[in-house]
Protein backbone atom coordinates (compact mmCIF):
# COMPACT_ATOMS: atom_id res chain seq x y z
CA UNK A 1 0.00 0.00 0.00
CA UNK A 2 1.58 2.85 -1.09
CA UNK A 3 0.90 6.57 -0.09
CA UNK A 4 -0.96 7.28 3.47
CA UNK A 5 -3.33 5.39 5.46
CA UNK A 6 -5.30 6.11 8.64
CA UNK A 7 -6.89 3.04 10.16
CA UNK A 8 -9.41 3.29 12.91
CA UNK A 9 -7.81 6.43 14.29
CA UNK A 10 -9.88 8.23 17.60
CA UNK A 11 -9.55 11.86 18.68
CA UNK A 12 -9.08 13.68 22.05
CA UNK A 13 -9.07 17.21 23.05
CA UNK A 14 -8.87 17.63 26.64
CA UNK A 15 -9.32 14.48 27.63
CA UNK A 16 -12.69 14.53 25.40
CA UNK A 17 -13.45 11.81 22.74
CA UNK A 18 -13.93 13.98 19.59
CA UNK A 19 -14.41 11.02 16.92
CA UNK A 20 -13.69 7.44 16.64
CA UNK A 21 -13.16 5.04 14.12
CA UNK A 22 -12.05 7.17 11.01
CA UNK A 23 -10.13 5.12 8.68
CA UNK A 24 -9.10 6.13 5.14
CA UNK A 25 -6.63 5.99 2.56
CA UNK A 26 -4.84 8.71 0.56
CA UNK A 27 -2.80 7.09 -2.71
CA UNK A 28 0.01 9.42 -4.44
CA UNK A 29 -1.39 11.79 -6.96
CA UNK A 30 -4.93 11.94 -4.70
CA UNK A 31 -6.93 14.49 -2.19
CA UNK A 32 -8.94 13.99 0.23
CA UNK A 33 -11.16 16.53 1.83
CA UNK A 34 -12.45 16.56 4.98
CA UNK A 35 -15.91 17.63 5.98
CA UNK A 36 -18.04 18.29 9.12
CA UNK A 37 -19.51 20.69 10.96
CA UNK A 38 -17.34 22.82 13.76
CA UNK A 39 -15.61 20.87 16.55
CA UNK A 40 -15.98 17.41 14.75
CA UNK A 41 -12.37 17.21 14.84
CA UNK A 42 -11.56 18.33 10.85
CA UNK A 43 -7.95 20.62 12.89
CA UNK A 44 -7.17 17.97 15.41
CA UNK A 45 -7.27 15.03 12.63
CA UNK A 46 -4.49 17.18 10.97
CA UNK A 47 -2.63 17.66 14.06
CA UNK A 48 -2.65 14.14 14.75
CA UNK A 49 -1.81 12.88 11.29
CA UNK A 50 1.16 15.81 11.21
CA UNK A 51 2.34 14.32 14.86
CA UNK A 52 2.38 17.23 16.67
CA UNK A 53 -0.82 15.48 18.78
CA UNK A 54 -0.66 11.84 19.38
CA UNK A 55 -3.64 9.70 18.29
CA UNK A 56 -5.79 8.52 21.42
CA UNK A 57 -5.90 5.36 19.20
CA UNK A 58 -5.45 3.62 15.88
CA UNK A 59 -2.24 4.13 13.28
CA UNK A 60 -1.01 5.87 10.85
CA UNK A 61 0.87 4.49 8.11
CA UNK A 62 3.13 5.56 4.99
CA UNK A 63 3.55 2.86 2.43
CA UNK A 64 2.60 0.54 4.96
CA UNK A 65 4.80 1.41 7.68
CA UNK A 66 3.69 2.95 10.58
CA UNK A 67 4.61 6.48 11.02
CA UNK A 68 5.49 6.44 14.59
CA UNK A 69 8.85 4.29 14.12
CA UNK A 70 10.22 6.90 12.28
CA UNK A 71 8.94 10.63 13.15
CA UNK A 72 11.88 12.87 11.80
CA UNK A 73 11.49 10.61 8.22
CA UNK A 74 7.66 11.57 8.68
CA UNK A 75 7.86 14.98 9.74
CA UNK A 76 10.27 15.78 6.24
CA UNK A 77 7.62 14.32 4.01
CA UNK A 78 4.81 16.76 5.41
CA UNK A 79 3.84 20.41 5.20
CA UNK A 80 1.37 21.79 7.37
CA UNK A 81 -0.49 24.39 7.01
CA UNK A 82 -2.59 25.60 9.78
CA UNK A 83 -5.32 27.80 10.85
CA UNK A 84 -2.72 30.01 11.78
CA UNK A 85 -0.42 31.80 9.01
CA UNK A 86 2.95 31.50 11.07
CA UNK A 87 4.03 34.80 9.94
CA UNK A 88 5.84 37.65 11.68
CA UNK A 89 4.43 40.71 11.94
CA UNK A 90 7.57 42.50 11.78
CA UNK A 91 9.30 41.03 8.88
CA UNK A 92 8.33 42.20 5.59
CA UNK A 93 6.45 39.17 3.33
CA UNK A 94 9.95 38.30 1.26
CA UNK A 95 11.10 38.01 4.89
CA UNK A 96 8.91 35.63 5.86
CA UNK A 97 8.65 33.63 2.81
CA UNK A 98 12.45 34.00 2.89
CA UNK A 99 13.22 32.64 6.56
CA UNK A 100 10.72 29.43 6.15
CA UNK A 101 12.99 28.69 3.12
CA UNK A 102 15.72 28.87 4.65
CA UNK A 103 14.53 26.92 7.82
CA UNK A 104 12.86 24.12 5.91
CA UNK A 105 16.60 23.99 3.82
CA UNK A 106 14.33 23.59 0.94
CA UNK A 107 16.31 25.93 -1.36
CA UNK A 108 13.70 26.96 -3.26
CA UNK A 109 13.28 30.19 -4.61
CA UNK A 110 11.08 32.66 -2.45
CA UNK A 111 11.07 35.43 -4.64
CA UNK A 112 9.29 32.98 -7.17
CA UNK A 113 7.41 31.74 -4.81
CA UNK A 114 6.02 35.00 -4.09
CA UNK A 115 4.67 35.63 -7.59
CA UNK A 116 2.33 32.63 -7.85
CA UNK A 117 -0.31 34.32 -5.14
CA UNK A 118 0.41 38.01 -7.11
CA UNK A 119 2.24 38.99 -3.61
CA UNK A 120 5.38 40.57 -5.62
CA UNK A 121 4.00 43.67 -5.18
CA UNK A 122 3.80 43.49 -1.51
CA UNK A 123 7.11 41.84 -1.34
CA UNK A 124 9.15 44.69 0.67
CA UNK A 125 5.39 45.38 3.06
CA UNK A 126 5.37 44.51 6.60
CA UNK A 127 3.23 41.50 7.36
CA UNK A 128 1.22 44.09 9.94
CA UNK A 129 0.60 45.74 7.38
CA UNK A 130 -1.33 43.10 4.86
CA UNK A 131 -5.45 42.15 5.28
CA UNK A 132 -6.22 38.95 6.22
CA UNK A 133 -6.54 37.53 2.35
CA UNK A 134 -3.13 38.95 1.77
CA UNK A 135 -1.87 36.73 4.77
CA UNK A 136 -3.43 33.94 3.97
CA UNK A 137 -1.89 34.21 0.25
CA UNK A 138 1.48 34.45 2.19
CA UNK A 139 1.46 31.86 4.08
CA UNK A 140 0.16 29.73 1.18
CA UNK A 141 3.07 30.48 -0.56
CA UNK A 142 5.01 28.39 1.84
CA UNK A 143 3.10 25.91 -0.29
CA UNK A 144 5.02 26.55 -3.19
CA UNK A 145 8.56 26.21 -1.93
CA UNK A 146 7.97 22.36 -0.38
CA UNK A 147 8.92 19.64 -1.77
CA UNK A 148 7.29 17.42 0.57
CA UNK A 149 5.01 14.99 -0.99
CA UNK A 150 2.16 15.35 2.20
CA UNK A 151 -0.28 18.62 1.90
CA UNK A 152 -1.94 18.83 5.21
CA UNK A 153 -4.06 22.21 5.14
CA UNK A 154 -6.65 23.74 7.39
CA UNK A 155 -9.01 25.80 5.85
CA UNK A 156 -6.87 27.01 2.94
CA UNK A 157 -8.94 29.35 1.12
CA UNK A 158 -10.22 31.57 4.38
CA UNK A 159 -10.33 34.47 3.45
CA UNK A 160 -9.08 34.25 -0.47
CA UNK A 161 -10.16 36.11 -3.79
CA UNK A 162 -11.10 34.40 -6.43
CA UNK A 163 -8.30 34.94 -8.35
CA UNK A 164 -6.06 33.56 -5.70
CA UNK A 165 -8.38 30.46 -5.06
CA UNK A 166 -7.99 29.90 -9.07
CA UNK A 167 -3.84 30.22 -8.09
CA UNK A 168 -4.14 28.09 -5.15
CA UNK A 169 -6.08 25.16 -7.06
CA UNK A 170 -3.71 25.51 -10.28
CA UNK A 171 -0.81 24.73 -7.42
CA UNK A 172 -2.55 22.12 -5.58
CA UNK A 173 -3.77 19.78 -9.35
CA UNK A 174 0.17 20.55 -10.03
CA UNK A 175 1.50 19.12 -6.54
CA UNK A 176 -1.14 16.33 -7.35
CA UNK A 177 -0.40 15.76 -10.64
CA UNK A 178 3.53 15.45 -9.77
CA UNK A 179 2.37 12.26 -7.72
CA UNK A 180 1.52 14.14 -4.05
CA UNK A 181 -1.08 13.94 -1.75
CA UNK A 182 -3.18 16.51 0.02
CA UNK A 183 -5.54 16.35 2.88
CA UNK A 184 -7.85 19.56 3.19
CA UNK A 185 -10.04 20.56 6.03
CA UNK A 186 -12.34 22.69 4.41
CA UNK A 187 -16.29 23.85 4.11
CA UNK A 188 -16.37 25.44 1.25
CA UNK A 189 -16.44 23.60 -1.95
CA UNK A 190 -13.08 23.02 -3.86
CA UNK A 191 -12.93 22.87 -7.64
CA UNK A 192 -10.90 19.53 -7.61
CA UNK A 193 -11.29 15.78 -8.18
CA UNK A 194 -11.31 14.57 -4.22
CA UNK A 195 -12.91 12.39 -2.33
CA UNK A 196 -14.55 13.05 0.49
CA UNK A 197 -14.51 12.23 4.67
CA UNK A 198 -17.42 13.00 6.26
CA UNK A 199 -16.76 13.73 9.70
CA UNK A 200 -19.58 13.27 12.60
CA UNK A 201 -20.87 16.17 14.97
CA UNK A 202 -18.98 16.69 18.28
CA UNK A 203 -21.63 14.66 20.66
CA UNK B 1 22.86 24.45 10.46
CA UNK B 2 21.52 27.11 7.88
CA UNK B 3 18.03 26.38 9.99
CA UNK B 4 19.75 27.39 13.12
CA UNK B 5 21.41 30.37 11.57
CA UNK B 6 18.31 31.35 9.92
CA UNK B 7 16.02 31.28 13.23
CA UNK B 8 18.85 33.04 15.05
CA UNK B 9 19.12 35.80 12.47
CA UNK B 10 14.98 36.19 12.63
CA UNK B 11 15.00 36.74 15.77
CA UNK B 12 17.49 38.94 16.22
CA UNK B 13 16.39 41.22 13.58
CA UNK B 14 12.86 41.12 15.29
CA UNK B 15 14.33 42.50 18.33
CA UNK B 16 16.21 44.85 16.42
CA UNK B 17 13.34 46.23 14.64
CA UNK B 18 10.55 46.33 18.18
CA UNK B 19 14.19 47.54 19.71
CA UNK B 20 11.90 49.13 22.37
CA UNK B 21 12.14 45.71 24.03
CA UNK B 22 15.79 45.32 24.10
CA UNK B 23 15.36 49.44 25.60
CA UNK B 24 13.27 48.48 28.13
CA UNK B 25 15.30 45.75 29.57
CA UNK B 26 18.38 48.30 29.97
CA UNK B 27 16.52 51.06 31.22
CA UNK B 28 14.54 48.72 33.68
CA UNK B 29 18.23 47.56 34.62
CA UNK B 30 19.56 50.98 35.35
CA UNK B 31 15.90 52.54 36.97
CA UNK B 32 15.90 49.68 39.33
CA UNK B 33 19.47 49.65 40.53
CA UNK B 34 19.49 53.42 41.15
CA UNK B 35 16.79 53.12 43.09
CA UNK B 36 19.32 51.59 45.98
CA UNK B 37 20.97 54.90 46.56
CA UNK B 38 17.67 56.46 47.44
CA UNK B 39 16.50 53.64 49.74
CA UNK B 40 20.00 52.84 50.96
CA UNK B 41 20.85 56.80 51.97
CA UNK B 42 24.24 58.72 51.16
CA UNK B 43 26.50 56.70 52.98
CA UNK B 44 29.27 55.99 50.41
CA UNK B 45 30.64 52.90 52.20
CA UNK B 46 27.40 51.37 52.81
CA UNK B 47 26.69 51.72 48.73
CA UNK B 48 30.03 50.58 47.88
CA UNK B 49 29.28 47.60 49.78
CA UNK B 50 26.10 46.15 48.16
CA UNK B 51 26.95 47.78 44.62
CA UNK B 52 27.94 44.98 42.33
CA UNK B 53 25.49 42.93 43.99
CA UNK B 54 22.51 45.34 43.09
CA UNK B 55 24.27 45.20 39.66
CA UNK B 56 24.03 41.38 39.54
CA UNK B 57 20.60 40.72 41.12
CA UNK B 58 19.11 44.03 38.62
CA UNK B 59 20.86 41.86 35.95
CA UNK B 60 18.67 39.12 36.88
CA UNK B 61 15.60 40.64 37.10
CA UNK B 62 15.47 42.32 33.98
CA UNK B 63 16.71 39.12 32.31
CA UNK B 64 13.54 37.88 33.11
CA UNK B 65 11.71 40.75 32.03
CA UNK B 66 11.25 39.65 28.10
CA UNK B 67 11.54 36.23 28.47
CA UNK B 68 7.78 35.99 28.70
CA UNK B 69 7.36 37.21 24.99
CA UNK B 70 10.17 34.51 23.85
CA UNK B 71 7.89 31.75 23.13
CA UNK B 72 5.16 33.58 23.01
CA UNK B 73 4.74 34.92 19.98
CA UNK B 74 5.74 32.06 18.00
CA UNK B 75 3.04 29.96 19.52
CA UNK B 76 0.01 32.58 19.37
CA UNK B 77 0.91 32.90 15.62
CA UNK B 78 1.47 29.39 14.64
CA UNK B 79 5.69 29.21 13.96
CA UNK B 80 5.89 27.20 16.77
CA UNK B 81 3.72 24.37 15.42
CA UNK B 82 6.11 24.53 11.88
CA UNK B 83 9.45 24.59 14.13
CA UNK B 84 7.93 21.20 15.64
CA UNK B 85 7.51 20.32 12.42
CA UNK B 86 10.65 21.43 11.04
CA UNK B 87 13.55 19.23 10.05
CA UNK B 88 15.80 21.24 12.99
CA UNK B 89 16.11 19.10 16.16
CA UNK B 90 14.04 21.08 18.68
CA UNK B 91 16.68 21.22 20.61
CA UNK B 92 18.27 23.20 18.32
CA UNK B 93 15.71 24.96 17.79
CA UNK B 94 15.69 26.21 21.76
CA UNK B 95 19.46 26.32 21.75
CA UNK B 96 18.71 29.14 18.86
CA UNK B 97 15.80 30.91 20.77
CA UNK B 98 17.85 31.34 24.11
CA UNK B 99 21.20 32.41 22.03
CA UNK B 100 19.12 34.83 20.24
CA UNK B 101 17.95 36.06 23.83
CA UNK B 102 21.48 36.38 25.38
CA UNK B 103 22.40 38.47 22.30
CA UNK B 104 19.41 40.83 22.75
CA UNK B 105 19.27 41.06 26.80
CA UNK B 106 22.43 39.67 28.30
CA UNK B 107 24.95 41.46 25.80
CA UNK B 108 23.05 44.68 26.37
CA UNK B 109 23.10 44.52 30.06
CA UNK B 110 26.83 43.52 29.72
CA UNK B 111 27.60 46.33 28.05
CA UNK B 112 25.39 49.02 30.47
CA UNK B 113 26.82 46.77 33.95
CA UNK B 114 29.80 49.20 34.18
CA UNK B 115 27.33 52.54 33.87
CA UNK B 116 25.18 51.11 36.85
CA UNK B 117 28.08 50.28 39.02
CA UNK B 118 29.34 53.67 38.51
CA UNK B 119 26.49 55.21 39.65
CA UNK B 120 26.29 52.78 42.76
CA UNK B 121 30.01 54.03 43.60
CA UNK B 122 31.72 50.26 43.06
CA UNK B 123 35.16 50.05 43.80
CA UNK B 124 36.72 49.97 40.77
CA UNK B 125 38.93 47.20 41.76
CA UNK B 126 35.43 45.26 40.79
CA UNK B 127 34.42 46.30 37.76
CA UNK B 128 36.88 43.16 35.96
CA UNK B 129 35.49 40.77 38.24
CA UNK B 130 32.09 41.76 37.98
CA UNK B 131 32.06 41.98 34.11
CA UNK B 132 33.66 38.55 33.98
CA UNK B 133 30.86 36.80 36.58
CA UNK B 134 28.01 38.59 34.64
CA UNK B 135 29.80 37.57 31.37
CA UNK B 136 29.04 33.35 33.00
CA UNK B 137 26.65 34.53 34.42
CA UNK B 138 24.21 35.73 31.90
CA UNK B 139 24.24 32.60 29.42
CA UNK B 140 23.02 30.69 31.93
CA UNK B 141 20.22 32.86 32.84
CA UNK B 142 18.73 32.98 29.49
CA UNK B 143 19.24 29.04 28.88
CA UNK B 144 17.21 28.64 32.70
CA UNK B 145 14.72 31.57 31.39
CA UNK B 146 14.21 29.44 28.13
CA UNK B 147 13.16 26.43 29.52
CA UNK B 148 10.97 28.67 32.06
CA UNK B 149 9.01 30.66 29.07
CA UNK B 150 8.80 26.85 27.53
CA UNK B 151 7.03 25.52 30.76
CA UNK B 152 4.91 28.36 30.82
CA UNK B 153 3.51 28.60 27.72
CA UNK B 154 0.38 29.02 26.86
CA UNK B 155 -0.98 29.35 30.68
CA UNK B 156 -2.65 32.24 32.16
CA UNK B 157 -0.58 35.03 34.09
CA UNK B 158 2.30 32.63 32.49
CA UNK B 159 4.77 35.80 33.27
CA UNK B 160 4.04 35.71 36.81
CA UNK B 161 4.26 32.14 36.91
CA UNK B 162 7.25 32.37 34.88
CA UNK B 163 9.12 34.99 37.89
CA UNK B 164 7.95 32.27 40.21
CA UNK B 165 9.46 29.46 38.61
CA UNK B 166 12.40 31.21 37.21
CA UNK B 167 13.48 33.43 40.46
CA UNK B 168 14.85 30.23 42.55
CA UNK B 169 16.64 28.69 40.12
CA UNK B 170 18.38 31.52 39.44
CA UNK B 171 19.72 31.56 43.01
CA UNK B 172 23.05 29.37 42.68
CA UNK B 173 24.32 31.32 39.71
CA UNK B 174 23.95 34.74 41.79
CA UNK B 175 25.54 32.84 44.50
CA UNK B 176 28.30 31.21 41.91
CA UNK B 177 28.91 35.06 40.30
CA UNK B 178 29.15 36.80 43.79
CA UNK B 179 31.66 34.35 44.54
CA UNK B 180 33.91 35.73 41.97
CA UNK B 181 33.84 39.17 42.93
CA UNK B 182 33.66 38.86 46.31
CA UNK B 183 36.92 36.15 46.16
CA UNK B 184 39.02 38.67 43.67
CA UNK B 185 38.37 41.67 46.24
CA UNK B 186 39.99 39.65 49.46
CA UNK B 187 43.89 40.02 49.55
CA UNK B 188 45.01 36.79 48.70
CA UNK B 189 41.50 35.51 47.63
CA UNK B 190 41.47 33.30 44.66
CA UNK B 191 38.51 33.42 42.30
CA UNK B 192 39.35 30.27 40.32
CA UNK B 193 37.08 27.51 42.55
CA UNK B 194 33.94 30.22 42.06
CA UNK B 195 34.76 30.66 38.24
CA UNK B 196 35.19 26.85 37.44
CA UNK B 197 31.82 26.04 39.59
CA UNK B 198 30.23 29.04 37.18
CA UNK B 199 31.51 27.40 34.26
CA UNK B 200 30.50 24.03 35.16
CA UNK B 201 27.00 25.33 35.87
CA UNK B 202 26.94 27.10 32.40
CA UNK B 203 28.13 23.93 30.45
CA UNK B 204 25.78 21.76 32.39
CA UNK B 205 22.82 23.65 31.61
CA UNK B 206 23.88 24.29 27.89
CA UNK B 207 23.70 19.95 28.30
CA UNK B 208 20.56 20.16 29.91
CA UNK B 209 17.88 22.29 29.39
CA UNK B 210 17.48 22.80 25.55
CA UNK B 211 16.63 19.56 25.74
CA UNK B 212 13.87 19.73 28.77
CA UNK B 213 13.18 23.23 26.76
CA UNK B 214 12.40 20.91 23.92
CA UNK B 215 10.13 18.50 25.80
CA UNK B 216 8.31 21.33 27.12
CA UNK B 217 7.96 22.92 23.95
CA UNK B 218 6.34 19.50 21.81
CA UNK B 219 4.27 19.48 24.91
CA UNK B 220 2.99 22.95 24.26
CA UNK B 221 1.52 22.13 20.88
CA UNK B 222 -0.26 19.45 21.53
Amino acid sequence: MTGLSLDNIALERGERRIASGISARVAAGEALLLQGPNGSGKSTLLRVIAGLLPAAEGAIAWDGADVARDREAHRARLCHLGHQDALKAGLTAQENLAFWASFHGGGRDAEAALKIFGLARLADRPARTLSAGQKRRLALSRLALSTAPLWLLDEPVTALDTEARAAFIALLQRHLAAGGLAIIATHEPLAIAARVLQLGAAS
Amino acid sequence: MSAFLALLRRDLVLSYRQGIDAWVVVLFFLAAGILFPFAIGPLPDALMRVSTGVVLSMAALAALLSLDRLYQGDFEDGSLDQMVLGPLPLELTALAKALAHWLSTGLPLLIAAPLLALMLNAPSASYGPMLLALALATPALSLLGGLGAALTLGSRRGGILLTLLILPLYVPVLIFAAGIIRRSQLLAGDPTGALLLLCGLDLGLLAITPWATAAALRQAVR
